[in-house]
């Protein structure tokens, strides 16, 4: 089960680039919440900071707080231990070209010395059945290699490998940007069956996307939050003006 | 965005025809390029120019293996295939030898095995420190660092192998001789292979190190290429399950660019086969087979320039040709294997990395 999040204070630099200022948030568990705002404006800087990918910028810096649970993920803990428990699906589709289909979902057990092989049997089909796509692998798991799948596929394969470590959060940049109308539309069915089992923070440019999948929605602009408020009331009657200018298209 | 304007087909009735009112006018730029004509004739000569170019590199080939074969036809005749095998024992002293030009008796075991100790001992030093240092460089080093780092790593490529022979000579042997060699044989001369019966401290050691010190910067240099070539996605995304940086390095970067470091190993070994200068300098140029490793021996290309300047008679410079021909072969088979081995090294993914 996901659990919530709250951010509070959170500040991000790019070197002297200050790209996020005083964000404060907090994000239910189990639901899905969406991140819209035009490029630049910060938005997976955020979700980036959420998992302390960041920090893996040799420029980044990160202040604030975020507490994930009951635990402070940058006074409590290591990046290693937080990106154990928060999954992260990225724009572009990257499985590991040089490992099975099996392998790619099992990787991250693995990492951590897990070798129970018929528990890992189970969880590679339990999590490839919960990103869709076991019925289309199931016959070559161990022949064919991660890059051989379509692109749709490929981020269904990454989405299954974030499941496999059975995250309580899953954060998503942009997962649907890079692929093709159908291949989308399977990743949103996706979330929408996910978000019952984890807390979804999902990053997009698509506004009918944030409004077809999430609860929640957050609108960013300039390193600034403007608006977090429930999908509905986002997309219906903002009430900032900048963010009614952004979804009706006025800029951005 | 779901009103996206079309433009109305030629054939409906509404729409508008689009009229050429104007008189084709042809520019100077356009006058110059149709007077150009169809460019046929350059493009044949070109075509056949690189065609040359391409059937060059079998010539080539084809006269360095016509010239060994008939130059070493004296020793084929003479010994025929047991010329890589067998030895020769001298009527008078009784003593057991692979190669006495005195009694005109040639064998190119020693040589073969010399070439084969001293470059597998070289990859054996060589790739994990390469490997080593190709993740330092690109994973690890400080900003301020890694340049000239790399800078200084492809200087050791640019040596001339004389002058790593000298400072094999002059610093490398003494401290193998008073320091290194007596660790390993109180250590390890149990196993044989390194017998306390050589006090010149030349032999297959010396030339392994020498070796793999002069194959090092191209394996690290050719690893550190691949490894830079890895999309940083994969190394992202092997973090975000909870990689350390070992962890990642290994998975994300190693694995994604293991058919590339093959291939930097193999030129490595392709280098060491041949390397002659600093090869005939410290290996100590004695044409006899020993286990240990601490052993004088002597190598396929060390013996070539040893003794083809003042080789005695004909059959002795047939003999010398014939061991070019065999190095020449042993290259093409060892290639041969690294094909193999790339082979099963790739096999597991049907997809390519990239």
């Amino acid at each position: 089960m996901g659990v919530g999040i709250e951010v509070i204070n959170l500040n991000a630099w790019y070197g002297t680039n200050h790209t996020l200022q005083d964000i404060n948030l907090h994000i239910p568990a189990n639901h899905a919440t969406a991140l819209i705002g035009p490029s630049g404006c910060g938005k997976s800087t955020f979700v980036r900071c959420l998992n302390r990918m960041h920090e893996t910028n040799p420029v980044g810096r990160v202040t604030g707080t975020v507490r994930i649970g009951d635990l402070d993920i940058y006074a409590d803990a290591k990046p290693v231990q937080i990106r154990r428990r928060v999954g992260m699906v990225f724009q572009r589709p990257n499985p590991f070209p040089t490992m099975s289909i099996y392998d790619n979902v099992a990787a991250g057990l693995k990492l951590n010395g897990y070798s129970n092989r018929r528990a890992l049997d189970e969880i590679v089909e339990k999590s490839l059945r919960n990103s869709a796509l076991w019925d289309e692998v199931k016959d070559d798991l161990k022949k064919k290699s991660g890059a051989s799948l379509s692109g749709g596929q490929q981020q269904r394969l990454c989405i299954a490998r974030a499941l496999a470590v059975d995250p309580e959060v899953l954060l998503m940049d942009e997962p649907a940007s890079a692929l093709d109308p159908v291949s989308t539309s399977k990743i949103e069915d996706l979330i929408f069956q996910l978000k019952s089992q984890y807390t979804i923070v999902i990053v997009t440019h698509n506004m009918q996307q944030a409004a077809r999948v999430a609860e929640k929605t957050g609108f960013f602009l300039n390193g600034r939050m403007v608006e977090f408020d429930s999908t509905h009331k986002i997309f219906t009657n903002p009430s900032d003006k900048r963010t009614e200018d952004y979804i009706t298209g006025r800029f951005g | 965005m779901s009103q996206v304007h079309l433009q109305p087909e030629p054939s409906e009735p509404g729409g508008q025809q689009p009229t050429v009112t104007t008189a084709p006018v042809v520019s100077a730029e356009r006058r110059f390029l149709l007077s150009r004509g169809n460019s046929v004739n350059a493009d044949r000569f070109f075509s056949w120019l690189m065609l040359l170019c391409g059937l060059s590199i079998f010539v080539i080939v084809g006269l360095i293996a016509f010239e060994l074969v008939v130059r070493s036809e004296l020793s084929w005749h003479k010994f025929g295939l047991s010329f890589f095998y067998r030895s020769f024992t001298d009527p008078y002293t009784h003593v057991t030898t692979f190669w006495d030009p005195v009694n005109q008796f040639f064998g190119a075991r020693p040589f073969v095995y010399g070439t084969i100790v001293s470059s597998l001992l070289a990859l054996i030093i060589a790739v994990p420190l390469a490997i080593g240092v190709a993740v330092f460089l690109t994973e690890m080093c400080p900003r301020v660092l890694r340049s000239p780092l790399a800078f200084l790593t492809e200087l050791l490529a640019a040596i001339p192998s004389v002058i790593y022979g000298l400072w094999a000579v002059f610093v490398l042997v003494p401290i193998l001789r008073e320091q290194i060699n007596p660790f390993l044989i109180r250590m390890l001369g149990w196993t044989g292979f390194f017998a306390d019966d050589n006090p010149t401290g030349l032999g297959y050691m010396s030339a392994g190190v020498i070796l793999a010190i002069m194959i090092l910067p191209i394996i690290s240099s050719l690893t550190r290429e691949v490894m830079t070539a890895v999309p940083h996605s994969q190394r992202e995304a092997v973090l975000a399950l909870g990689a350390t940086r070992w962890e990642m390095i290994r998975m994300g970067v190693l694995r994604n660019a293991r058919i590339g470091i093959v291939g930097s190993i193999i030129l490595g070994l392709g280098r060491a086969l041949g390397e002659t200068m600093a090869v005939a300098m410290v290996i100590g140029a004695t044409p006899e087979i020993h286990r240990s490793l601490l052993a004088n021996g002597s190598s396929m290309a060390t013996v070539i320039a040893n003794e083809y300047a003042e080789a005695v008679g004909d059959m002795h410079l047939s003999a010398l040709t014939e061991i070019g021909l065999a190095l020449f072969i042993v290259t093409i088979i060892v290639n041969f294997f690294a094909q193999l081995l790339i082979w099963a090294v790739t096999r597991g993914t049907p997809a390519q990395a990239r």
